[in-house]
């Protein structure tokens, strides 16, 4: 079966049942997903662009009085199809745990201050050409109860629109040379290691701004379609 | 540079970035309600319950919405053809309640042709999200009393014991339309999830 996205693509996806994970025991289908052509239900998608975003939604740094405690960072890239193509004007969304490794949502109750001036979620749309840009302050590792001593590298999380609907994205930018990645379930539950690579930002010095902020790079490859146009009846 | 960026989990603590609904300081770009006042169309809600393997709650699931406007057609200049004529959007996105339960507001969709253009039944494209869940899954929500379902290219993929769980039932009698469709991630009861 052809497909306008191949499904090939997929393949760099984590397996939803990766036991290392504990959530994921009860939370994946064991039974087999049906595969189908795509439609124009799947080939089109939410087109949401810079009327969903305010000014200043992708400054994390000046959303409250003050500034929020940590070390302030840049995190650019690029949104990608897999064809090589910039993705232009798409929704880029991003949340975040605080310097601390302390995220606000009321379930994280582990013992790590939260930070009065740092709510953690950011949103801005790629321009013409597929490039975002957000500023953040780098957010630190956290505890949790998978396992004994179990610590999530440090990371942010993105949600990424993209061309249609079968092309949407979320995913977690972590941070280059990270000694947790060994350990970590999520982060290895993608078994490919040039897959991995790519959830790895990477320190961008020549965006980094003096006496202000260190940059990262992370570019976000979305799905890309057979290069037949695609029809419509 | 070739390869696709891998998915990871939304996690447990989305809600304040992606569904805040007036609990966190930050706004939301999406909620459950896709109606606008120039909406054509059947007014109908959709709502259910997401169950885990266990048949437990979810109570920290994301569910997104994908649909037509009540002609058939989408919101989205890729659809070649006439753009709606309304700031209908037909994408709604909510998090599932303490109790695990969730609804949309929206308009039943017209009818989509198929890629050979044979029409399908009308349907709403779902995406699920979770904590425990490293990739989004995918199902449609087809309507319970259509006849278009019997002709539907892709309920006919479906085993035929199994198609019922891709198809809402109306819940209620009078008033706009609410139809009931529950989730479940796991079990003998699954959610048919496409691979698409
Ligand atoms: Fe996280």
């Amino acid at each position: 079966m052809t497909l306008a996205y191949p499904i090939s693509s997929l393949k760099a996806h984590p397996a939803r049942l990766s036991p290392d994970y504990k959530s994921t025991v009860k939370r994946s289908p064991q039974k087999p997903l049906i595969i189908m052509r795509h439609t124009l239900s799947e080939l089109t998608g939410p087109v949401y662009g810079h009327e969903t975003v305010r000014e200043n939604d992708n400054d994390l740094t000046i959303q409250h009085k003050g500034e929020p405690l940590g070390e302030r960072i840049i995190v650019h890239g690029h949104v990608l199809d897999e064809d090589g193509r910039g993705v232009p004007n798409t929704l880029v969304e991003l949340w975040q745990a605080n310097a601390c490794g302390r995220y606000i949502h009321v379930v994280d109750q582990h013992p790590a201050p939260l930070d009065p001036n740092f709510t953690g979620a950011g949103r801005t749309t790629s321009d013409a050409s597929g490039y975002y840009k957000f500023i953040t302050i780098k957010p630190g590792a956290y505890p949790w109860g998978n396992h004994h001593n179990a610590w999530r590298p440090a990371h942010i999380h993105f949600s990424v629109f993209g061309h249609s609907f079968v092309s949407r994205l979320v995913t977690q930018m972590y941070f280059p040379g990270d000694p947790l990645f060994p350990f970590d379930p999520i982060f290895n539950s993608v078994t490919d290691a040039a897959a991995r690579e790519r959830m790895i930002s990477s320190f961008d010095l020549e965006n980094t701004k003096p006496e202000w902020a260190l940059a990262y790079r992370f570019n976000i490859v979305l799905r890309g379609k057979n290069a037949t146009p695609m029809e419509t009846k | 540079m070739s390869g696709i960026t891998p998915s990871q989990t939304v996690g447990p603590y989305f809600k304040y970035g992606l569904t805040p609904n007036g609990e966190y300081e930050w706004n939301d770009a999406f909620d459950g309600n896709l109606v606008t006042p120039d909406t054509s169309g059947e007014r109908i809600r959709v709502e259910g319950t997401v169950y885990d393997g266990d048949g437990k709650i979810v109570p920290d699931c994301m569910l997104e919405i994908w649909q037509a406007d009540s002609q058939g057609r989408f919101s989205d200049p890729q659809d070649k053809r006439a753009l709606p004529n309304t700031s209908f959007r037909g994408f709604g996105r909510v998090g599932t309640s303490k109790d695990g339960t969730y609804a949309f507001d929206t308009i039943k969709p017209g009818q989509v042709a198929d890629p050979d253009g044979k029409p399908q039944a009308p349907h709403i494209l779902m995406a699920v999200f979770a904590r425990g869940m490293l990739l989004h899954l995918y199902t449609r929500i087809y309507f319970g009393g259509e006849a278009a379902n019997a002709a539907d290219p892709v309920l006919a993929l479906v085993p035929a014991d199994r198609r019922a769980t891709l198809i809402a039932q109306q819940a209620n009698c009078t008033g706009n339309a609410v139809y009931r469709f529950d989730i479940h991630l796991q079990g003998d009861n699954e959610t048919v999830f496409f691979e698409v």
